[in-house]
């Protein structure tokens, strides 16, 4: 076994043991005789530097420091989906049923995956005895919820010729289901495996993102789309709703598996999606989304350490499901108190310090981070393409986006979400300000909307993006000098902008209707306002009509409109067809043609 | 094993081997057996006698952090007992009615309390998963809460203010008119006073007299002119017996802790003094967790009748909400309550700048069978005519009122009619949820019926009513 030291000081999650020689580096060690869980992250002689996972309280110098010889890991396998973890991989569930209390007692020791319950294993066809298998190959399935089909594969240190493998039948996972011989060597396979958090998959080849990750949000789908494979950040101050869109995306997306990492915020944003995701229904197929979902909680007052560690145990499950071939989103909120704990612990082994006492390699973890995600070929037979999407809050404090955190985050991410606070107090949610945001995906998903819903859709958003554009330069105009001076095209411009806020931009994710908006829809309200926004110009510069006029004669249309959001219903979209031509006649009317 | 059983029954040992005294710390040499967090006793050469807690302990030194300062002490016979046990509070129901110190000792001269338990003050993270989602509607009779900003029980929920306003008249009304509505449930208020002025401590206490609350509230008082490090122990001592309270004795808890900007403050004090390295404006960088490990102590939990509903009272420095105080408290709790000189000196109580404000929770708390079904609507109605109003105002200021469209100046006579009508209430005046909502509907019906683009049309049909 490890190696046994002895502490000789303690401050806050920082413990510092003697007698450590051939311990390694970010090695687990049990420290105390309470035997809380830690992990080495430095070594000076035989003196080693260990953050602890758990409250210290009570430990004292002179209790010993238990090596145990493998680096902070995650046990891979089926049993992960539904589960709610901590920062280290215990269930929270066993915890509480183990301990009998309400709180998170400390050196409770637990076994992520379930060790009695026995999952039905079909071996895959056509495998034979002889066979040789490289890393990754598909040895079987076990459904490990009625969502997810699991998919047994050779771990990816792992391969040779196939000894043995288990017929169809029911086993836990701490059974051998094969035996794999390389080099004479004889390795037994069961249904899990475990693998190093802080260490990436590896995978065969990484492919460029080309298909929509669709959120049914439909400022994301429409003007900011994340594609399957890419990696986004949502910035914003508190209260511009970061976890109710990280919520949506969550609940909506089209994603096969999502993985909630709650890094160091509330304990109810946990519960709540704990007590609503058993309930709702995925909108994709109609199946309770808890089915598809793994929670990893570290909630704000929990150790500081474990917060460090929870974004590599969310990721490394993430590529376990990518590795099967599965599309997973993970939503990692807040990645600011992961960088705060990286400075804590950071400051408390007295590093220097660089901006804002952040570590200097805040910006190399966050690069290796999100470098983590991306739509890969995975390693083995048969041929499989998955995708690890990553969606990371941003908590910049007092909402200033060239703090630290998020000026790094933005150099290694694609998709920016920024929210806005001026959004936020008038209630315009999501409060993602599309003046600043960006996503440089929208070249790359043109195809799959061209093909899927209609060759206008990049068309009809850059119109959308350019009304926007002028609108807030248009606004400058207003502050200064009112809206007597204004040109009646940029009057129209002022019109068609607040059609597309109230009526496109603004979305409701408590309504039942509103909530998620099925691609169709989105375009189909986007292309009753842009279709209007045209046919005014025309009747607007040609001096035809002015926009008092229609603002006047269209007024209950307009408000129709804008309502359309939250009264029709993603399978009643004629409707908006049919409103789009009453008010494209009603314009001609009113113009005289 | 718990920490206190841990640690209990170990060893006092004592030394006289103060090394070294900095600000309200002490280094102690040749220390064995002290564990980390535990506490201590420091005799002073005159026998008087202070407390404190371990920082950090190594081999050689331990650090103590004092909590009534250091002023007086020596390094030559100051002794120094290590007391095998981390800071505990023997809790009762017995408390309730009573005054306790910022350490939690009875200052009222009334009999030393007989605990029926003690716990540890530092408390325990409650598992995410034994949490039930705070849901039952407070009806606080105030409007702008009420119907714009509600409060459910299990919620923390704080008030941010200025110096001067009215904050402690506004805790003051929330605690007596807050009630759940169809329910006699057992309810508690515990009261954290943490480094306030004595006059505003006599107001909350007078105030529980008349009201005849007194014997339901137990009050844990640290003033401005006591030490500043029992302020980073007050509001862990009032959260203990909140705990208890709520999760042993099936209370519905409300805590009112007042002024965590004074808590920041003795944690950055205690930082300076340990040199760490400072994050924004000289607070530590741990201020998040700190202030999380507070916070958080407010919920509901699986198969406990009891609640802990949270409202700390913090003053803005310079009335900036982006400063770290505020600002890493908004990120933590559900939701704030933002006062606003400006309609304070307007004349306006409660001065609740609405558009600031926020309540994370109100979501599950309101609609039918709660509320009433036209609430969330209303709600949504009512923030965005009146931010639309709010822009319509200072362009008013540049152009002239006159120069602005018929409907826009309908937004400003329902800006007018919102602050003076809603917003506007007596100190005494208890509004129930639904004459909230009529009075919304009443300024709403200001506008005319397109405008409200946010209400369902069976709600605007059911309650619109157009005026002129």
């Amino acid at each position: 076994m490890g190696v046994v030291g002895k502490i000789v000081r303690i401050s806050g999650p920082l413990v510092i043991a003697d007698g450590m020689t051939g311990a390694q580096m970010y090695e687990m060690v049990e420290v105390g005789e309470d035997r809380l869980i830690g992990e080495i992250n430095r070594i000076e002689g035989d003196r080693a530097y260990i953050q602890v996972y758990e409250s210290t309280t009570g430990v004292k110098p002179g209790e010993p420091v238990y090596g145990t010889g493998y680096p902070l890991s995650v046990e891979l396998g089926p049993g992960l989906l539904t589960q709610i973890y901590d920062g280290i991989q215990r269930p929270l569930e066993l915890i509480k049923s183990k301990t009998g209390s309400i709180f998170v007692k400390r050196g409770v020791k637990v076994d992520p995956l379930p060790r009695e319950k026995k999952w039905h294993f079909k071996p895959v066809d056509g495998l034979r005895k002889g066979d040789k298998l490289e890393p990754g190959a598909l040895l079987g399935t076990v459904q490990e919820t009625p969502l997810i089909e699991h998919r047994v594969l050779l771990p990816p240190n792992v391969k040779g010729k196939l000894v043995e493998l288990a017929s169809e039948g029911d086993y836990t996972i701490e059974d051998t289901i094969a035996v794999v011989e390389e080099e004479g060597e004889k390795k037994e396979v069961k249904l899990y495996h475990r693998w190093p958090a802080r260490i990436p998959r590896p995978f065969r080849d990484k492919l460029e993102p080309t298909e929509p990750l669709l959120t049914g949000l439909r400022i994301i789908d429409t003007l900011f789309p994340m594609a399957k494979g890419g990696t986004g950040a949502i910035p914003g101050g508190f209260g511009t709703g970061k976890t109710v869109t990280l919520h949506g995306l969550a609940q909506w997306s089209a994603a096969r598996v999502v993985i909630y990492i709650g890094c160091g915020e509330r304990g109810n944003e946990m519960t709540e999606v704990l007590e609503r995701f058993p309930k709702y229904k995925d909108p994709w197929t109609g199946r309770p989304l808890m089915e598809r979902t793994i929670l990893i909680a570290n909630t704000s007052n929990m150790p500081v350490a474990a917060r460090e560690a929870s974004i590599y145990v969310g990721i490394t499950m993430a590529e376990y499901y990518r590795d099967q071939g599965y599309d997973v989103l993970l939503v990692a909120d807040s990645t600011s108190r992961w960088a705060e704990a990286l400075r804590e612990i950071a400051g408390r082994l007295e590093e220097m310090p660089a901006e804002e006492g952040y570590p200097s390699y805040l910006a190399s973890r966050l690069a290796e981070f999100y470098e983590r995600a991306g739509r890969v070929v995975a390693q083995g037979t048969p041929e499989r393409i998955g995708s690890v999407t990553v969606a990371g809050a941003v908590s910049p404090p007092g909402g200033d986006f060239t703090e630290p955190v998020t000026s790094h985050t933005k150099r290694f991410i694609r998709v920016f979400w920024a929210l806005d606070t001026a959004l936020a107090y008038s209630r315009h949610y999501p409060a993602i300000n599309w003046i600043i945001s960006y996503s440089a995906y929208a070249e790359t998903v043109k195809e799959w909307w061209h093909k899927n819903v209609s060759p206008e859709w990049y068309d009809l958003r850059t119109e959308a993006m350019n009304i926007l554009l002028r609108e807030d330069e248009v606004k400058e105009i207003v502050r200064l000098v009112g809206t007597e001076g204004l040109s009646e095209p940029d009057k129209l411009v002022l019109l068609t902008a607040r059609l597309l806020k109230d009526g496109f931009l603004k979305q409701n994710a408590f309504d039942p209707i509103d909530a998620f908006s099925e691609p169709v829809k989105q375009f189909k309200l986007l292309q009753a306002m842009i279709y209007f926004h045209r046919n005014a110009m025309k009747l607007v510069q040609a001096g035809k009509l002015n926009v008092a006029q229609i603002q006047d004669g269209l007024a209950d249309e307009f408000s129709e409109l804008v309502r359309a959001r939250f009264t029709v219903p993603n399978d009643q979209v004629e409707k908006i067809d049919e409103l789009r031509e009453r008010i494209l006649n009603k314009l001609s009317q009113l113009g005289g043609e | 094993m718990s920490e206190a059983e841990r640690t209990r029954g170990l060893g006092v040992s004592e030394y006289e081997t103060v090394e070294a005294i900095k600000g309200p710390l002490l280094f102690v040499r040749g220390v064995s057996g002290v564990a980390f967090d535990e506490i201590v006793e420091v005799e002073l050469q005159n026998g008087e006698k202070r407390r404190g807690r371990v920082l950090d302990v190594g081999n050689e030194v331990a650090v103590v952090q004092v909590f009534e300062g250091t002023t007086g002490i020596t390094t030559v016979g100051t002794k120094v007992r290590f007391l095998g046990q981390t800071l505990e509070l023997p809790v009762s129901e017995d408390m309730l009615g009573r005054i306790f110190n910022g350490l939690g000792d009875p200052i009222d001269g009334g009999p030393p309390i007989v605990a029926e338990e003690k716990r540890d003050i530092n408390g325990e993270p409650l598992n995410p998963s034994a949490r039930t989602y705070p849901e039952d509607f407070i009806q606080t009779g105030v409007s702008a809460i009420d119907g714009m900003n509600t409060l459910v029980r299990g919620q923390k929920l704080p008030l941010f203010s200025g110096s001067g306003l009215p904050h402690n008249v506004l805790a003051a009304q929330i605690a007596r008119q807050a009630t759940v509505r169809g329910e006699q449930e057992e309810f508690a208020v515990v009261f954290a006073a943490i480094g306030i002025k004595h006059d505003e401590a006599l107001f909350f206490k007078k105030f529980f007299e008349e009201t005849g609350a007194i014997s339901k509230v137990a009050m844990f008082l640290n003033l401005a002119n006591e030490p500043a490090m029992i302020r980073l122990v007050t509001p862990r001592v009032a959260l203990t017996l909140a705990e208890y309270l709520a999760y042993e004795r099936d209370m519905h808890v409300l805590a009112i802790i007042t002024d965590m900007t004074n808590y920041a403050e003795a944690l950055r004090e205690i930082s300076a003094a340990r040199e760490e390295v400072p994050g924004r404006q000289g607070y530590p960088g741990y201020m998040y967790s700190d202030l999380a490990t507070i916070y958080e102590r407010a919920g509901r939990a699986h198969g406990k009748k009891g609640s802990i509903t949270q409202m700390p009272i913090l003053t803005m420095p310079n009335d900036d909400i982006t400063h770290p105080i505020p600002d890493l408290t908004g990120y933590i709790t559900e939701g704030q309550i933002v006062l606003d000189r400006s309609l304070y000196n307007r004349g306006i109580y409660p001065p609740i700048n609405v558009l600031m404000s926020l309540s994370r929770l109100m979501k599950e708390g309101i609609g039918e069978g709660k509320t009433r079904a036209d609430h969330a609507n209303v709600s949504d109605q009512l923030y965005s005519a009146y931010s639309r109003a709010q822009e319509l105002r200072s362009l008013a200021t540049i152009i002239g009122e006159e120069s602005l469209s018929a409907v826009d100046k309908k937004y400003l006579r329902f800006a007018e009619a919102f602050e003076r009508r809603f917003l506007s209430q007596g100190v005494n005046e208890n509004r129930s949820i639904e004459e909230t909502l009529d009075i919304a509907w009443e300024v709403l019906s200001i506008l005319p019926e397109r405008e409200l683009t946010n209400i369902k049309p069976e709600f605007i049909k059911k309650y619109y009513k157009a005026r002129g």
